[in-house]
């Protein structure tokens, strides 16, 4: 579960770009955020992931209150978070194949079962004939679906992608969403932030709108 | 148990990866590291070596007590039992004047002008051998034995040995203060390096950091490669020492040999080796303790960062 109530983020700038945010998403829910560009969805991504601090409100993510987490806390929180990062952060040192395995070296499993997994979620999004590439050969949809594997391996009980869908294709666009709702039907809370409304177009998902850092809808 | 372990293994290979993935910066340094520490290494193996040999060559040590001249047969009698029941004394021999001369007297070149004088010049003496030959006992006993109304003069016949071994202890002072001026050198170097590791890895970090790095997970393996390539310099700086002693052992044992003395040099004992090994191994470590603790701060989401903005 997710929760904001009162949520304001003011940037060191002086730039509010969260106004007095509320919503709760029950477990299991798939979401969508919109809004136009600089609405704030980031933003409100990056609260969820304690990776910006809300200026004032409180946001809760399954039963714990962010703003009593220490650095540790934090990051066995973000361990139940796969994220997609409007930015991708590749490493672009190591191959396919390693980039997904860093979620899973991070939580210390073993190389065997690691290994296991790591090609499962490569053979989800249908990378896995790549996975000794390095990234750098890889197509702009090919990098998006290896970001969704690296967010997907480590089986979060959160999903949280940042327009996981912005330099794709109408198709490929659709591969990822069609990705997004199998790991909803078992069971995984997702959050999609996107300004791209064309790919709502039948769904039946939840819709939270932002506009100028305030929800709409 | 296992994901600690999995979790060292971790930091352990990309550890080592780092020092492969650079392999002329990790040789340099690991040869920089290695030539510092060979410089107090080998001055200590030397003086070690020079005490052995000076232990070997002066023997135990005794004290001579030459008597005033006009001490009588009474008290010579009162000074010996004085010394038999002396606790630091093991045993002592009586050397009368007359028996010193005949002594002398058994020199080539000295019986003639022996015979020349009126009078036997010579003092009654005492040859003393000490139970404890440790400096400080031998000091106070001489001062002890000077203050004896018999006493004309105290002498030690190993004074030259005393001398060295205080020259020896200066020396080991001077060489661990050289290896302790160069461990800071050992420390800024594993900074610097780790510093730079963690600048062009910056993303990396970043990135285990937002998917749910700890803190401990991210130092690791820097802590590794610190404590790693700082070992391997002590092992330099061993190896290093024990070339060069083996250059110079060869010339001296044949040299030594002509003097009929036994002098070979040892390298460090395991004891001191160990010491090298692990105290290079320790600075590396807080080098590159020190550098985490600088540089990771720079990494850090602004979730920690903001903090004081926030309240
Ligand atoms: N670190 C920052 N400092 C100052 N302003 C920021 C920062 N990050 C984002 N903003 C501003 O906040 C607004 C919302 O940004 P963002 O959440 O990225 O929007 P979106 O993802 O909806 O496009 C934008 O106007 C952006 O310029
Ligand atoms: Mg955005």
């Amino acid at each position: 579960m997710i929760s904001f109530s009162g949520v304001y983020k003011r940037y060191l700038s002086g730039f509010e770009a969260l106004k007095n945010i509320n919503f709760t998403i029950e477990p299991a829910e798939m979401v969508f955020i919109t809004g136009h560009s600089g609405a704030g969805k980031s933003t409100l991504l990056k609260l969820i992931a304690a990776i910006e601090r809300p200026t004032t409100g409180s946001i809760v993510i399954n039963g714990q209150n962010l703003a009593a987490l220490n650095s540790n806390e934090i990051s066995f929180l973000r361990r139940n978070l796969g994220l997609v990062f409007q930015d991708q952060k590749i490493l672009f040192d190591r191959t396919v194949f390693d980039n997904v395995l860093l979620p899973l070296q991070i939580n210390g499993f073993d190389f065997k079962t690691a290994t296991e997994r790591v090609y499962a979620a490569l053979d989800k999004v249908g990378l896995l004939k790549n996975a000794k590439s390095r990234p750098i050969t890889l197509s702009g949809s090919e990098r998006q679906r290896l970001c969704v594997a690296r967010a997907v391996v480590g089986r979060p009980s959160i999903l949280i992608a940042d327009e996981p869908t912005a330099n794709l294709d109408t198709d490929y666009a659709n591969d990822i969403i069609n990705i997004f709702k199998s790991l909803h039907q078992v069971g995984i809370t997702v959050l999609i932030a996107t300004h791209n409304t064309g790919l709502l177009g039948n769904a039946q998902q939840r819709i939270l709108a932002l506009s100028h850092g305030e929800l709409t809808l | 148990m296992s994901i600690w372990f999995s979790h060292h293994w971790h930091a352990l290979v990309s550890a080592l990866r780092k020092l492969t993935d650079a392999p002329i910066t990790s040789l340099l340094n690991i040869v920089v590291i290695g030539v510092a520490f060979s410089l107090p290494t080998g001055a200590y193996i030397l003086l070690e070596n020079l005490q052995v040999f000076s232990g070997q060559v002066s023997g135990a040590p005794q004290l001579n007590l030459f008597l005033a001249l006009d001490t009588d047969k009474n008290k010579i009698a009162e000074l010996e039992s004085r010394l038999t029941q002396h606790p630091q004394i093991a045993s002592f021999q009586f050397i009368p004047k007359n028996v010193a001369l005949q002594q002398l007297k058994k020199r080539d070149g000295l019986a003639d002008i022996i015979d020349d004088l009126a009078q036997n010049p010579l003092p009654d003496a005492f040859i003393i051998n000490v139970k404890d030959a440790a400096p400080e006992s031998l000091e106070s006993l001489h001062t002890e034995i000077q203050k004896w109304p018999e006493a004309g003069y105290v002498q030690f016949n190993s004074a030259w040995t005393r001398r060295l071994d205080a020259l020896l202890k200066l020396g080991k002072l001077a060489a661990l203060t050289l290896a302790f001026l160069l461990g800071f050198a050992l420390v800024a170097i594993t900074f610097n390096t780790v510093r730079l590791q963690i600048l062009t890895r910056r993303d990396e970090i970043e990135i285990s950091k937002l998917i749910g790095a700890t803190n401990d997970f991210v130092r690791r393996p820097f802590l590794y490669f610190g404590t790693i390539q700082a070992a391997i310099g002590g092992i330099t700086a061993w190896l290093i020492t024990a070339f060069i002693l083996h250059l110079i052992s060869n010339e001296l044992t044949s040299l030594a040999k002509l003097y009929t003395v036994d002098l070979r040099l040892h390298h460090l004992s395991s004891e001191d080796s160990a010491i090298l090994l692990l105290s290079s191994a320790c600075l590396g470590w807080f080098g590159a303790w020190l550098s985490v603790a600088n540089c990771l701060w720079k990494t850090e989401s602004r979730w920690f960062k903001d903090t004081k903005y926030t309240h």
